[in-house]
């Protein structure tokens, strides 16, 4: 048995543990995955700091959390954002039959667990006497030592494996600035520069498509990682509002006759029904 | 508490982990429910080792510590590679090999 303290950060622990791995589990996206598994690791760190593994404990967080993780991340940077899980069924019924699966298999592990005999716990403090890292050094450099000597021929294998597999050979020369240049002439897709983002002058940030001379909005304009994401701020609405206010108001104070007013056509028809201010207002 | 709780614990992650494993489709995901498997079972040699009093089982679990660490660099990388070539991350597009 251990003391009420421990058993108060168990529970406080388990918490937080099984709900990162149920947000890993369930989130659509991979960093927020990412995410809710670095926070289990880290709980599980404090478990095994608890349980007298103070070694292990640091090495969790540091290699665990520090560089695995940071790592996934990388890679989902990398990967890009359009990662998130699709959720058609490739085959009919997966779904079902893996949740059912999952639980089947929760049920006999912890029914097994439950079976087993665990009444006596010895405890570490006589194992920990001479201190965890220096028990776990006499292990490793006596008993363990060839295991030890084979890790660092994995290590070794890991590292060269990753530089062979990610690395790219060039096949050509990469295109020279007069190469790409005749290739887009000859394309004659978008010839000229791509159009700036903003309106205006009234909104210049980079997520604010230019609207064409009918109103419409210039897609070309805002970076496709910000249309891919959907964060793209459409002011077309607005600002044809505004314009359409002015002509109002400039028509009243000429006292043009409502037939001798600018025709509004295209997409701007759409805001015959935006109110526009009546006379009163507007003086 | 009875400190087997802590077996418990890690039976439900790795559960949650193989779950995982067989629900998502997206291969880093997939990875990230092997590396929780690996840490439920990491907990579980940690309490055995407090059980028995000796540090045979930690020795096994900072073995698995390094596997785990080799074995997320080159499955990262090959999940980058396979990226590259067929640009996407979803396990369901790699199927040259289907019959």
């Amino acid at each position: 048995m251990t003391s009420t303290g421990e058993a108060v950060q168990f529970w406080v622990l388990a918490v937080i543990a099984v709900g990162g791995a149920l947000g890993m589990l369930l989130m659509k996206k991979a960093v927020h995955s990412a995410l809710c598994l670095a926070a289990t690791m880290l709980a599980l760190a404090v478990c095994y700091l608890a349980q007298g593994a103070v070694f292990l404990g640091v090495v969790q967080i540091v290699v665990y959390t520090g560089a695995i993780m940071m790592l996934f991340l990388f890679v989902v940077m990398l990967v890009g954002v359009s990662t998130a899980d699709s959720l058609k069924e490739r085959l009919k019924g997966q779904r079902v039959a893996a949740v059912l699966c999952g639980l089947g298999f929760g049920v006999l592990l912890i029914a097994g667990l439950a079976n087993a005999h665990l009444r006596n716990f010895t405890g570490l403090s006589e194992a920990n006497a001479e201190g965890n890292v220096q028990g776990l050094a006499r292990l490793i450099f006596t008993k363990y030592v060839w295991a030890f000597e084979v890790t660092s021929a994995l290590l070794i294998t890991a590292a060269v494996g990753a530089m062979v597999l990610t690395h790219r050979e060039k096949v050509r020369a990469p295109l020279t600035q007069r190469q790409l240049a005749a290739q887009r002439v000859k394309d004659n897709i978008q010839v000229p520069p791509l159009p700036a983002p903003g309106v205006y002058a009234r909104h210049n940030a980079v997520d604010v498509p230019a609207l064409l001379p009918d109103g419409t909005v210039a897609e070309d304009s805002v970076m496709g990682t910000l249309r891919e994401r959907g964060q793209v701020r459409d002011v077309s609405q607005e600002m044809l509002a505004r314009m359409a206010e002015l002509e109002e108001t400039t028509a009243d104070w000429l006292g043009r006759p409502s037939s001798a007013r600018p025709k509004v056509t295209g997409p701007r028809q759409a805001l015959e029904t935006v109110p526009t201010p009546t006379k009163e207002e507007a003086e | 508490m009875n400190p087997a709780n802590y077996l418990y614990l890690a039976a439900l992650l790795f559960t949650i982990g193989a779950s995982g494993v067989l629900l998502r489709r997206n291969a880093i995901v997939l990875f990230m429910c092997v590396e929780l498997m690996l840490n439920a079972s990491n907990l579980a040699l940690v309490t055995f080792s407090r059980m028995h009093g000796n540090l045979d089982g930690q020795i096994l679990a900072f073995f698995t510590m390094v596997v785990a660490a080799a074995e997320v660099v080159v499955g990262l990388a090959i999940i980058v590679s396979i990226f590259r070539t067929r640009h996407s991350a979803s396990v369901d597009d790699s199927n040259l090999m289907k019959l």
